[in-house]
């Protein structure tokens, strides 16, 4: 039973990433967007924020990977609205495999997509003039805590897929609630300078302790905090979110 | 696997399901024998697609039971969901992927190995005249090429039983008699066949039985000639030769006729029960000299034998 369950998240995870090939638009969004983003912030606010564009890139990069990759978890909802209202998962349902399989194909399958824009926005990071101070491990510790967070993360996005009717809902809510998240944080400025209000949101905000944490792993600096903290809020999104849309799920479908 | 009969593929008793306040279902009994297909007969809303949900175990009813098999649908789910094949209202195909890669993920989901799922995508494609389109995405297939390839996706893994939830709606004709061609095949070989459908042509066409439903509940039951019978009376058509004599020809039909009749454009219609009627009318219009370019007599269409039983609401 169980191999069957992990040849068919396989098998589902290998539907999802294949759709790249015909629909190269995703691949736009995956890819040339964070592109987009990584050299308007640092060449249009790299100067004005930290002196020099590169100095700012070494602050940002972090805050841009996470930005990007919390705006990301929203095509897990997406692909899986779009399959119910598409009747793709009436098909797959009426198959006899795993019932969990279409969900973690589903989720394995972003995963490796998220995999994919955090290296290359490291990589033009890199060439751009981003410098990693620390060691591979501590990069590979970086990465695979983006991962992390973002599949926990994307129990939000299947739950708010599991209570909207359209894929077009899941777009625009996540960018209702992703923007103002990710913009509210320590991602791109040091909250220091905003309101008192806006920093106490700023500081806990699960985007600044991630970003603070990739920013340790990669640049150096304290870690133990912001990984400990990013960790938790990983934990606290699953156990809530989880179970909330496994149960919103298994009454949608 | 329990007490009921498996000399029907399908046997459903009871069926209720309610959604809020609708009841989509308020007591179905099905029967399928092997090899067979029953047409499920219904306007839109009637409860079709809510039976096949609960057979092809998307959806539990709320009351009753149903065996796909011998196997319960709600208790051994994996058991009938081995058996099944589903071609739904809305083709549930992955647009964004090609013609061969639907297929190849439904034989890999279903347990094949890469070259097994391979030769048979290559080979339901080859079936239905798909080849040429292998390699292209199925949002770009016509609407006649998607329920194909649909309907190839459902034989992945050669169910036993098939459920087309209303397969040709939306196709132009054409189309829709290569999916009959399709089903008549599937038939011969041995499948059995619950086929839901608005169009009574339809049902007419492929089911050996049909069952009428409206507002969740079976309203009548029969073979297709069993269901005409009921309604009684055939039709006598009658076109003039001579537009001129159409109100002497009226007459004449009149003296055979069991109800009112009708001109309808340059044709006489109307019904007729005695089983002379045409000899009759044949002599008399000879008697009188009236020459006609066309004369039958028919059986009620299923669409008559439907609007009978539904009253308005077909």
């Amino acid at each position: 039973m169980t191999t069957m369950a992990l040849r068919n998240t396989g098998t589902l995870a290998w539907r999802t990433l294949v759709q790249i090939k015909h629909n190269p638009f995703e691949l736009i969004d995956f890819s040339v967007q964070p592109i987009m983003f990584l050299l308007l912030f640092t060449y249009v606010f790299g100067g004005a924020m930290a002196g020099s564009p590169a100095e700012y890139l070494t602050f940002a990069l972090p805050g841009i990977v996470v930005q990007n990759l919390i705006f990301a978890t929203m095509n897990t909802g997406i692909g899986l609205n779009t399959d119910i209202t598409k009747g793709v998962f009436d098909r797959l349902r009426s198959l006899p495999i795993a019932r969990s399989a279409p969900l973690a194909g589903r989720i394995l399958a972003d995963v490796i997509k998220q995999a994919w824009a955090v290296a290359l926005l490291l990589v033009i990071g890199i060439v751009l003039g981003f410098r990693i101070e620390t060691g591979p491990a501590a990069t590979l510790g970086a990465i695979g805590l983006l991962l992390v967070f973002a599949v926990a993360l994307s129990w939000v996005s299947v739950l708010v897929a599991m209570l909207v009717s359209t894929p077009e809902k899941v777009q625009i809510f996540g960018f209702v609630l992703f923007f103002p998240l990710t913009m509210a944080s320590g991602a791109f400025v040091d909250p220091a300078t905003m309101p008192g209000w806006l920093q106490a949101f700023a500081e806990v905000n699960p985007t600044t302790v991630v970003a603070d944490a990739v920013r340790g792993l990669l640049s150096g600096g304290p870690v133990a905090g912001p990984v400990t903290w990013s960790l938790a809020w990983a934990g606290g999104l699953l156990v809530v979110f989880a179970p909330l849309a496994v149960r919103a799920f298994r009454r949608r479908i | 696997m329990s007490g009921m009969d498996t000399t029907y593929a399908i046997h459903a008793e009871g069926l209720v399901k309610r959604f809020g306040e609708t009841t989509a279902l308020d007591g179905v009994d099905l029967a399928v024998r092997p090899g067979t297909v029953l047409g499920l007969l219904g306007p839109n809303g009637a409860g079709k697609t809510t039976a096949v949900r609960i057979l092809a175990t998307l959806v539990r009813p709320d009351a009753g039971h149903a065996e796909v098999g011998g196997f319960d649908v709600a208790r051994r789910p994996h058991e009938v969901r081995g058996l099944i094949g589903l071609t739904g209202q809305y083709a549930s195909v992955d647009e964004t992927l090609t013609g061969t890669e639907n297929l190849l993920m439904i034989g890999r989901l279903l347990g094949l190995s890469r070259p097994a799922a391979r030769a048979r995508a290559a080979a339901l494609l080859e079936r239905f005249e798909l080849t040429a389109a292998a390699g292209r995405a199925a949002g770009k297939y016509s609407g006649g090429m998607r329920r194909r390839l649909d309907l190839a996706a459902s034989l992945v893994g050669d169910p036993r039983v098939l459920y087309l939830d209303e397969p040709t709606t939306g196709l132009d004709p054409r189309s829709r008699n290569e999916v009959w061609d399709i089903v008549r095949g599937l038939v011969a070989d041995g499948v059995t066949v619950l086929l839901t459908t608005q169009y009574l042509d339809e049902a007419d066409q492929l089911a050996g039985e049909i069952v009428v439903i409206d507002h969740g509940r079976v309203i009548a039951t029969g073979t297709p000639a069993d269901l005409k019978s009921r309604v009684g009376a055939q039709t006598v058509t009658v076109r003039p030769a001579v537009i001129d004599e159409t109100g002497r020809i009226r007459e004449a039909v009149g003296r055979v006729a069991a109800g009112p009749v009708d001109v309808s454009g340059d044709v006489v219609l109307a019904p007729v029960s005695d089983p002379g009627a045409l000899a009759k009318l044949v002599r008399d219009l000879d008697e009188q000299g009236l020459a006609v370019a066309e004369l039958a007599l028919r059986s009620p269409s299923l669409d008559e034998v439907f609007l009978s039983l539904t009253g308005a609401r077909a």
